[in-house]
């Protein structure tokens, strides 16, 4: 309890200097949220074009709708497929109609076959397990043909995997600048007051005494400065979406909680560090 | 109580050969004052700062109220602090805290409870002749005024040894005079005093023991059998300590 107000004293004896470092952890870390915000954002869209991979098997005109539910039910047991949905003749014919309205007239009845449109999971809907149910679905008999974009899938799950590298790869410099920006503005505070802490091991206090005020003022600093980016990454983000004009999403409460979290833990870690060091020395 | 045997301390990044002490033995009874005296750079702030642990010998063994540079761990030159009072030239109050302030947090770092704090500081400050200006921030005392926060700082956890290192320095003369006598007050309570300084004057004047520090090395103590002799104007005194005679022995043994 004494520990919590000795870290709150400082707060009120030097406004500036606290100000300054919960400033400096608050950008360190906005800029963390940021790459963020934009790697989650890039996720999320390739996710959702990633909804769109689709494999459709054209069945031949002749098979009974029976044989066609039947199909349907056991495509939809294989594990990687979400969904399976019957395109009768007509339906495809009405799809066709309302996707290409200028030529609505061209098209007559019959004239597209009816289909099998698979659905994959997430997590399944890269090049190979594509294939992989494709061609299972190709040896059912009546299917006439399997179609499923095979180029334009490998080109998601390359981006998908650039995006992925790139962003784990940013995400550890733009953590290791936080860390080391952080690290050296507690030490400051640190040094800021190396006079007391030396007349406290002068009297004797022990070095458990003297750092939990510290562990606690980093604590709280890291989770102002992670309470402070929070504001301004969704500040940033709101201004962006609306030049944009593109829906973006933000962090989920859980994201939120972890970056405060890991502001928190630095704050803590560094005051930890830095202390140590600092006692070790005198 | 205090034993110094055989101690050399040589710091690490000192030039080769450069000892702050050599082969340094001495011991300090209980209640006794000791007046360490040298010139500057003899090794008067390392030997105190070997005496409350703040550094370890290279070589030799420094004994404090039970505990050994040998094995004391750092929790334990913690606790052997609390009952060492320790002053310094330069003061180190904070300046953020009044008089008051500065001696109870002597009191509040290591844990004592608030309802015993204001009672142990009032009688530090009375002690020292403050207790009218318990209310006052450092820069505004004197200088006496600010080392006698310092020795009530020290004085509140009841030491049963005062180390001062230089606490006259930075006064002038009737503070230093001021200040010397809290000392011997302080003393006269039953608590030891050693006392770095290089104020002759005082050391002249007063008859207490006196240890001389030359490059490291005790060039002299009165309480040996040969700084005994070098006092004594009736002893003949050996030839070979003679060519060392320090200044202050030959002072004393001239006043006498």
């Amino acid at each position: 309890m004494n520990a919590v107000r000795t870290a709150l004293t400082t707060f009120r004896r030097a406004p500036l200097l606290n100000a300054l470092s919960v400033t400096t952890i608050a950008f360190s870390l906005f800029a963390f949220g940021l790459f963020g915000l934009v790697a989650l954002n890039i996720r999320d869209a390739l996710q959702k074009i990633g909804e769109r991979v689709e494999i459709r098997a054209f069945v031949a005109d002749s098979t009974p709708v029976e044989t066609l539910t039947t199909a349907a039910d056991d495509v939809a047991k294989y594990p990687e497929v979400l969904r399976v949905d019957i395109v009768t003749q007509e339906q495809a014919l009405e799809k066709a109609r309302t996707e290409l309205g200028e030529f609505k007239d061209v098209f007559q009845d019959s004239f597209l076959p009816a289909s099998l449109d698979v659905k994959l999971r997430p997590g399944f809907r890269d090049p190979a397990s594509v294939r992989r149910v494709a061609d299972r679905i190709r040896g059912l008999e009546f299917v006439d043909d399997v179609r499923f974009g095979e180029e334009w899938i490998t080109q998601l799950y390359r981006l998908g995997n650039i995006a992925g590298v790139a962003g784990a790869a940013l995400g550890l410099a733009f953590a290791a600048v936080a860390v080391i920006i952080i690290g050296a503005t507690i030490r400051m505070a640190v040094l800021s007051r190396a006079r007391e802490i030396s007349i406290m091991r002068l009297v004797g206090a022990t070095d458990r005494f003297i750092r939990r005020p510290f562990l606690i003022e980093g604590f709280i600093k890291g989770v102002l400065g992670g309470l402070v980016a929070l504001g301004l990454t969704y500040v940033a983000m709101r201004v962006l979406g609306q030049y944009l004009h593109f829906e973006t999403v933000f962090f989920d409460r859980r994201l939120a909680f972890l970056g405060i979290l890991f502001g928190a833990l630095m704050g803590f870690l560094g005051s930890a560090v830095s202390v140590g060091r600092h006692l070790r020395q005198v | 109580m205090i034993r110094f045997d055989r101690v050399s301390k040589i710091y690490p990044r000192a030039a080769a050969g450069a000892a702050a002490l050599r082969d340094v033995s001495f011991k300090v009874a209980k209640g006794e004052f000791v007046f360490l005296t040298g010139p500057s750079g003899s090794g008067k702030s390392t030997l105190l700062r070997l005496l409350y642990m703040d550094e370890r010998p290279t070589a030799g063994e420094v004994r404090v109220s039970g505990y050994s540079s040998k094995d004391i761990r750092r929790r334990e030159i913690a606790k052997l602090r609390r009952r060492l009072g320790i002053v310094f030239q330069d003061f180190r109050l904070l300046e953020h805290l009044t008089a008051e302030q500065n001696v109870a947090f002597a009191l509040e770092v290591i844990g004592t409870p608030q309802s015993a704090i204001a009672g142990k500081v009032a009688r530090a400050l009375t002690q020292v002749g403050l207790a009218s200006k318990s209310a006052a921030y450092p820069k505004e005392l004197s200088g006496g005024e600010q080392q006698r926060v310092a020795f009530a700082r020290a004085l509140v956890n009841d030491p049963f040894i005062l180390i001062a290192d230089e606490p006259t320095g930075n006064l002038d003369d009737r503070a230093t005079r001021g200040i010397f006598q809290l000392l011997r007050d302080i003393n006269a309570t039953g608590t030891a005093v050693m006392m770095a300084t290089h104020d002759l004057s005082l050391v002249r004047d007063f008859s207490y023991r006196c240890i001389e520090l030359n490059h490291g090395e005790i060039v002299f103590d009165s309480a040996d059998a040969v700084g005994a002799a070098l006092l004594s104007p009736t002893t003949p005194v050996p030839a070979a300590p003679v060519q060392r005679m320090p200044l202050t022995a030959k002072a004393a043994g001239e006043t006498k």
